[in-house]
């Protein structure tokens, strides 16, 4: 049960931290997968499993492609498929700080405060108590979401749209 | 998954439980299940790899029977005695098994290595982990999950990764052009595959596999199977389901992630030797997954068409389903050309979606009615759903071939 | 230390982690793993709350981390098609040349 935890946990701050090191971007966009995989493992884990499969029908199978589409849609040369340049220094380093003060503040408060925490069985979850409470308490929420997956979805293909017209004047040198 | 045989069952019913139970008998108690899940893993991987290795045969044979020509005929088992060395060919999967693993593995220079060679061990994992949900048979399945459906679609989603790591480690333009399109299409029949589904599990109430089979057991009028395919939202969701499952599976008519006449052969233009291999075992394995899911849900899974047939034992139902469906991706392959990118995305998003969410409609529209009193007015039911989803098949299909003259055959007779 | 404390500092490491990438890396496409990076690390709260708080088996947890998950898709979509759009404009997604609209 800890030792779980522990690789997982292990595995997922491991493949996070070496994706925001690395310089080229698939490979960080890919190790950045692996670190969501990891979180559905961790719900897995703790007995949710229908959340742990929409965490990985989501995050490994719709934003990892949209991801890497983006990046082969965004890439200029074929020389460097995709390298991304490095900051500068002031910028990292005061970028670093920031993060580094929430996490030691954060860290330390994790550390010293005690949770109370219930015993006894781990508690379970079904696929029909889910759908039962989408569609009764919490079915104003999810008609929200669908709402807003329109129209993000519309949103963003006409973001991402092209005008004929305008590209082919700017695609002349 | 340890739960011993009922005893109700027949003797033929029974024997894989048997044989399980036997083996896990040998060590103690407190592994017996790490043991079942090993011995399940093993005979999944065991019977669906010598599948494949026939299935490779079978499809060289059926195509060469449609083009006229004698498909691989002359590999033979010379120790078999009374063949003269020749049976159908039959020694093609294991000389072609040899050949690639004794072929060099060559790695492209520039590739990205690490990706490379994780590509195919990525995509045959994962497609592999697909069958653990599926129900082979009576009370045959290896993991019974509460949301065994999300976790099919979940596992399959890690194939497409590996198909772009597999595109784009190569660094080669024609693969990365076929990751690209891989891409596209696979997004774009996720979204029809899983509509399809969708009314499937909205009428059996259930997102597990062996529950969804349950739902249609039974008979009506006591010899015609309650199985969705038998009703008009569940037919129309079957063919939507079937024609996604080409597409995801990338099968021909929509094979242009590796058109080899475009794109010499997609992601896998470089890949060699065994790596090759298992890509090649890979796209049979989803071919396999995806058909056992659509005789899951769409089939009535492992039950028998009559209630005569149960003394078969449920295995070999599931079995001669699989095989159905499977020989319909071949005759498929070998009848249909190729599409073209632009036809391909419309299919899917102008024609397949909307299909799929009026039949979302249309299931609702039978859930809703079964209660209709009188054979009369289940007719009536039955006339309106099919009604809903052929009507609009028709007039959403004029208008996408509006414009479009029939072909012509001029050179041809 | 119980183990939702241990879970909470997971869930802070991949917090500040996400949060050390969204500012420091100028790729847009980084910046915006970052923030989903981030939004994990809550949900990450949400389920270990569900499973070891006090109040454990509350199907809220669940619930809330399920509809987080359908507007991080919503929002990864509409980010990459900015993206996108960014790059057609400027060639380029660096987030330091994006400064058009700068008076």
């Amino acid at each position: 049960m800890t030792f779980a935890f522990a690789f997982l946990a292990v595995l997922m701050v491991a493949s996070a931290g070496v994706a925001m090191l690395l310089r080229n971007l698939i490979h960080s966009a890919l190790l950045l997968v692996l670190s969501w995989a990891g979180v559905a493992a961790f719900y897995l884990w703790a007995g949710a499993q229908f959340v742990a499969f929409a965490q990985l029908l989501v995050y490994v199978g719709a934003i990892s492609m949209v991801v890497l589409f983006a990046v082969l849609l965004t890439r200029r040369s074929a020389g460097s498929v995709a390298d991304v340049e490095p900051a500068t220094f002031a910028r990292a380093a005061a970028g670093l700080l920031a993060a580094g003060l929430v996490g030691g503040v954060l860290g330390a408060t994790m550390l010293r405060s005690h949770f109370p925490t219930a015993t006894g069985e781990a508690p379970k979850i079904s696929v029909h108590d889910i759908g039962v409470d989408l569609m009764g308490p919490q079915v104003a929420a999810l008609l929200v979401v669908g709402v807003i997956l329109t129209v993000s979805l519309i949103g963003a293909v006409v973001i991402a749209a092209t005008d004929p017209a305008a590209t082919d004047k700017e695609d002349k040198p | 998954m340890t739960a011993p045989a009922p005893l109700t069952d027949s003797f033929l019913e029974r024997v894989p439980l048997l044989v399980r139970d036997f083996i896990t008998g040998w060590f103690p108690e407190p592994i017996r299940w790490v043991v079942a899940g090993l011995l399940a893993a093993l005979t999944i991987l065991l019977v669906f790899a010598t599948i494949f290795a026939l299935l490779t045969l079978l499809e060289r044979k059926i195509i060469a029977r449609v083009q006229n020509r004698p498909g691989p005929n002359r590999t033979g088992l010379p120790w078999l005695p009374f063949t003269e060395g020749r049976v159908f060919g039959l020694g093609q999967p294991l000389a072609d098994g040899i050949k690639a693993l004794t072929k060099e593995d060559i790695v492209p220079r520039d590739a990205d290595q690490v990706l490379h060679f994780l590509a195919p061990v990525v995509l045959v994992a994962f497609s592999l982990m697909t069958f653990a949900v599926i129900p082979f048979g009576r009370n045959l399945v290896s993991v019974d999950l509460d949301a065994a459906v999300l976790f099919f679609f979940a596992a399959g989603a890690g194939t497409e990764l590996a198909v772009f790591m597999a595109g784009w480690s190569s660094h080669n333009k024609y693969s990365l052009l076929a990751a690209m399109r891989a891409l596209a299409q696979l997004i774009s029949y996720e979204l029809p595959l899983l509509l399809s589904v969708v009314p499937v599990v909205m009428l059996a109430g259930k997102l597990s596999t062996t529950g969804i089979v349950a739902a249609q057991a039974g008979w009506k009028f006591g010899f015609i199977p309650r199985w969705f395919v038998l009703s008009p939202w569940g037919a129309a969701g079957f063919v939507i389901f079937f024609i996604a499952a080409l597409a995801e599976s990338n099968r021909s008519p929509f094979d242009l992630p590796e058109a080899e006449s475009e794109l010499i052969a997609g992601h896998l233009t470089e890949y060699s030797g065994f790596k090759y291999a298992l890509f090649f075992m890979a796209e049979y394995f989803g071919m396999m997954a995806l058909s056992g899911l659509g005789v899951t849900l769409f089939l009535g899974g492992w039950q028998a068409p009559l209630p005569v047939l149960e003394v078969i034992p449920s295995y070999l139902w599931f079995g001669a389903k699989l095989m159905l469906l499977i020989l319909l991706f071949m005759w498929i392959r070998a009848t249909l050309p190729r599409l073209r990118m632009d036809q391909l995305t419309r299919l899917a998003w102008k024609f397949l979606v909307p299909l799929a969410l009026i039949n979302l409609g249309n299931a609702a529209f039978w859930h809703l009615s079964a209660a209709w009193p009188g054979l009369p007015l289940q007719a009536v039911r039955y006339a309106i759903g099919v009604a809903v989803i052929v009507i609009p098949f028709f007039l959403i299909g004029r208008r996408l071939s509006a414009g479009v003259a029939p072909r012509t055959y001029r050179y041809a007779p | 230390m119980s183990m939702l404390n241990a879970c909470l500092l997971l869930s802070s490491a991949l917090f500040c982690l996400g949060l050390a990438a969204a500012l420091v890396r100028s790729n847009a496409i980084l910046v915006l793993l970052g923030i989903e990076l981030m939004l994990n690390a809550a949900n990450l709260n949400f389920i270990a709350f569900w499973r070891f708080g006090p109040d454990a088996g509350h199907s809220a947890g669940v619930m809330f981390v399920l509809f987080s998950i359908a507007v991080a898709a919503a929002e990864a979509a509409v980010g990459l098609a900015l993206v996108i759009a960014i790059s057609r404009h400027q060639r380029s997604i660096r987030l330091q040349e994006a400064t058009r609209l700068k008076g």
